[in-house]
């Protein structure tokens, strides 16, 4: 591993834990931020390893834009399949459907496919139950198709379309 | 503003109080993990939201929270769901499909 590398790991770590600290006091006081340097220097140099074994890819103005994108869409999915599942449960006669289906994915980093799988857990109505290589088993609670390329679409492309992009190895 | 937070604070409430209600009423373990962790997502983040725009002192604060709690929600969610699948939890009568077998297979494929 390189000494460049882990300088980046070290600064993008230490960034990460002053903004935390900034939130959690939410004062531009000397002593606060000057203890709250420190306290993040010093995690920083000791977790910056661990961060890198997340695999996490470079920083790029591209990759932080198609972020942002993504997180406003996986709000709104939220949201959409929140009042979709409170539906089904206030209704006298339960609309449900539920079952198991697998879906495909093309990721192959872990922390991309771990993102996926989280993401499809959070929206309300699907969550994942078990995932292996490229498949990914998902819990559905109304199923709308059980065919494999299908499912995909509805259930996984709309967040994968973003990861993908994300986590592409040479963006240019 | 303290009115919007109340509102917002409510709205989550009721989110939450969905899922309780989701807990007891859906057929069996897979769907009440859907229920029992899905709605309280929407429901904890709308409720924390709420009482920081009611106490703006706090807002970043609850923010942090709250997005804790969205990263960490599935996490417990999934290890319940993969337990139950595991240990043989069979679905209820109401299912359409399973595609266990299939993914079994393809995981002794190798």
């Amino acid at each position: 591993m390189s000494i460049k590398n882990r300088a980046k790991s070290f600064l993008y770590l230490f960034l990460f834990l002053v903004l935390i600290w900034l939130c959690l006091t939410s004062t531009f006081n000397r002593q606060e931020l000057f203890s709250g340097i420190f306290i993040s220097l010093v995690l920083a140099l000791f977790f910056n390893e661990s961060y890198l074994r997340l695999g996490l890819p470079p920083l790029t103005l591209k990759r932080f834009a198609f972020f942002i994108v993504y997180v406003i869409v996986l709000l709104k999915e939220i949201i959409k399949a929140n009042f979709d599942v409170a539906y089904r449960i206030i209704h006298p006669k339960m609309p449900i459907k539920p079952g198991i289906v697998l879906i495909k994915t093309e990721l192959k980093s872990d922390i991309a496919k771990m993102i996926l799988a989280n993401s499809i857990t959070l929206t309300p109505g699907t969550f994942t139950l078990d995932i292996l290589r490229d498949k990914i088993l998902v819990h559905w609670i109304n199923v709308k198709t059980e065919d494999i390329d299908e499912a995909t679409k509805i259930i996984g492309e709309r967040f994968e379309r973003y990861l993908r992009v994300i986590f592409a190895r040479n963006l240019h | 503003m303290h009115l919007f937070g109340v509102i917002i604070t409510g709205i989550g409430t009721i989110f939450l109080f969905l899922g309780n209600l989701g807990i007891l009423r859906l057929p069996d373990v897979y769907n009440r993990v859907q229920a029992g962790t899905k709605c309280t997502t929407l429901g904890a983040f709308l409720t924390i939201i709420g009482v920081g725009i009611m106490q703006p002192a706090w807002f970043w604060k609850a923010l942090l929270i709250a997005v804790f709690i969205l990263v960490t929600n599935p996490i417990p969610s999934h290890a319940i769901a993969r337990a139950s699948r595991k240990s043989g939890v069979p679905l209820c009568d109401r299912s359409v499909v399973d595609k266990t077998r299939e993914f079994e297979e393809y995981e002794e494929k190798g």
